[in-house]
């Protein structure tokens, strides 16, 4: 007892948020690394422990699917690079009032479903769609649809993602102090280069975070696959939720798990110490 | 000797935002050379007559010549002016030299050019070599001024703005810190044009002084002039203590105020005069006895005093006004709080304003 009285305060007041996370976070992952040992088929935990799912792994094609995975993930991300770099500027810099007004418009589709707003995409791509269907009655030319493609598959998740790169970036980008760009400029520097000398590097935080956020998110993605992509590419989370349910595999289900958690780990990990966000904002 | 140039001058500057006119038609020279320095207090539009020199603000109307040439649409990364900024600006991503050198990097100097101009400006900012690779977040407040002093200098400007770089410091480093900035417009010749709101600061440094109100420049003079002679109330209250009395003439050119009781004899009283101000500085105040006379006098009781070093203030109530008087330390009043004293001045000591 007299140890719980040394935690002072801060401690005892983060022992419920410390308990509730220890019973809602930590155990669950162990099951799921303890059931990734477990002889196939199994829905014990008390089986003598093995290597065999991960071996089976590694015989199977599951490679695969990691790699879509890991593809359609980091290509999302670049893409959503391209993409909201220039828009979060303008947000912050360019936009003036619109910008609140642009903001609200990028955060009202989240109050609506995911499914629901891939579905619309299906709606409006589908042959004899909005958009296609359109044309064909108004010009008479008919064009194949990108639905149930890979490249519709990126475009549901660059959709759907986009809000998450968009907002770090947003922040990464206001938090240079206007005094900083004037200097600058005052320095004798043209406009390009207070951007990539200034305004690149110092929103660089924001262009991190919006990274990681958006690659975690991707390699997890499932329905874009499913909804947009007409199943052409089955996703690892797609191989998982298989093992799970219809193949009543849980240990090989865990197993995927662990790895798809490692790889992605391992990935973010060395991106963060290859990029010392401290070091790089001077902070070291 | 050869009166200096003109290297900056406006002419009925103006920069209005909507109907307000944050600076309102100011006319002003700068001599070649001199260290300038406008003063006033907060939202008297110093910053943006400054961020308009300086070009990142586009004048309303007016005109800013440097050398002769209107530079009012030329931008701020091609004027050959400079600014220190209140937050200094630092580039926090960067080291101290390559902060120092960023101006040389913009122009495509050589490295190795750059550095040795870098290494000379941190030598004469006194800033150790060694802080070239130090990233500038990890240097101390005092070192963060010398880099963005360094900075600004590396970019050889014709002029030099300052807006309130030593605002955020404690007193004993400002008080280095104007000394320094002194020294180093002397070692450099360059033209410098300083703002703050602070009147001590800008008389300890200052060639020329211009104080600003309400977007206009009340005063303009040497910092001698702007403390003995203001032509405002304004003025004359901006720096430091003052005795303010309302007063109005009085038969026999003589004023008579309602705050002290029988005439005062003024300085020399402006033709037409209908009402002003006296103005008395503390220290020319003085405690009077039975063997000296004074062209003024009053009785009041001793209210308070207050040491400040090497000064000592004395608060005398005269009727419902509290004088204030100034000695040196070593002329230290003798009398007791309550004691009944009589305090005179010289008319050539007072101040008349017609404000």
């Amino acid at each position: 007892m007299r140890r719980f009285r040394d935690l002072g305060p801060g401690g005892k007041s983060a022992l419920p948020v410390l308990l509730f996370l220890l019973g809602g976070f930590v155990a669950p992952l162990i099951a799921v690394v303890w059931f990734s040992f477990m002889p196939p088929r199994t829905f014990s935990l008390a089986a003598e422990p093995s290597l065999a799912n991960y071996a089976a792994i590694f015989e199977s094609s599951n490679y695969i699917s990691f790699l879509w995975s890991l593809g359609l993930a980091a290509l999302t991300v670049i893409l959503l690079a391209l993409i909201c770099f220039p828009v979060a500027y303008g947000l912050v810099r360019v936009f003036g009032r619109w910008a609140m007004l642009l903001m609200l418009l990028f955060t009202i589709p989240l109050f609506v479903s995911e499914n629901i707003r891939l579905y619309g995409w299906v709606l409006l791509l589908i042959k004899n769609g909005v958009v296609l269907g359109t044309i064909k009655s108004l010009f008479g030319y008919e064009f194949a649809s990108i639905l149930f493609t890979r490249s519709a598959i990126l475009v549901g998740m660059v959709y759907v993602y986009l809000p998450f790169m968009l907002f770090p970036l947003t922040l990464g980008i206001s938090m240079i102090p206007d005094e900083t760009r004037d200097a600058a400029f005052d320095l004798g520097a043209s406009r390009w280069q207070v951007f990539w000398e200034i305004e690149v590097p110092l929103s660089m935080p924001g262009v991190v975070i919006g990274f990681l956020l958006t690659f975690v998110l991707a390699v997890g993605a499932i329905t874009e696959a499913k909804v947009m992509g007409g199943q052409r590419v089955i996703p690892i989370a797609q191989d998982i939720e298989i093992a799970f349910t219809y193949s009543q595999n849980w240990p090989l289900g865990a197993a995927l798990s662990v790895l798809l958690m490692l790889v992605v780990g391992v990935l973010v990990l060395t991106a963060l110490w290859r990029f010392d966000l401290d070091r790089f904002l001077g902070r070291k | 000797m050869v009166e200096p140039a003109t290297i900056l001058s406006l002419k009925s500057l103006t920069k209005k935002f909507g109907s307000f006119a944050a600076v309102d038609a100011i006319d002003l020279e700068i001599a070649e050379g001199d260290f300038f320095t406008i003063v006033g207090p907060s939202g008297s539009g110093k910053t943006t007559l400054l961020r308009m020199l300086a070009g990142m603000e586009q004048p309303t109307s007016g005109d800013i010549l440097l050398r002769g040439v209107r530079i009012n649409d030329l931008p701020a990364n091609e004027r050959p002016t400079c600014m220190v900024f209140q937050s200094l600006a630092l580039f926090p991503h960067r080291s101290v030299g390559e902060n120092i050198e960023f101006s040389l990097k913009m122009r495509g100097e050589a490295k190795d050019k750059r550095k040795a101009r870098a290494l000379g400006l941190m030598d004469m900012l006194r800033l150790p070599q060694s802080y070239y690779n130090r990233s500038v977040m990890k240097c101390s407040g005092g070192e963060r001024q010398r880099v963005a002093l360094a900075r600004a200098l590396a970019y050889d400007p014709q002029i030099l703005f300052f807006d309130e770089p030593l605002s955020a410091i404690d007193y004993k480093l400002r008080k280095t810190l104007e000394k320094e900035l002194k020294d180093i417009h002397r070692e450099t010749k360059k033209t410098f044009v300083y703002i703050t709101h602070s009147l001590e600061e800008a008389m300890v440094m200052s060639d020329r002084i211009g104080v600003m109100r309400a977007g206009r420049l009340v005063q303009v003079g040497t910092p001698h002039e702007i403390y003995t002679t203001p032509k405002t109330r304004f003025v004359a209250e901006f720096i430091g203590d003052v005795n303010v009395f309302a007063v109005e003439p009085a038969p026999g050119g003589m004023l008579r105020s309602t705050s002290l009781a029988g005439n005062i004899k003024p300085p020399t009283l402006p033709a037409g005069f209908v009402g002003g101000h006296l103005v008395i500085r503390p220290e020319f105040l003085r405690f009077i006895d039975a063997a000296s006379e004074a062209d003024n006098s009053v009785t009041g009781r001793l209210h308070n005093e207050y040491a400040l070093g090497s000064r000592v203030q004395y608060q005398v109530r005269v009727g419902d006004s509290v004088l204030l008087i100034e000695k040196l330390g070593q002329q230290v009043f003798s009398g007791k709080l309550d004691d009944v004293v009589r305090i005179g001045w010289d008319a050539r000591d007072s101040i008349l304003v017609t404000d």
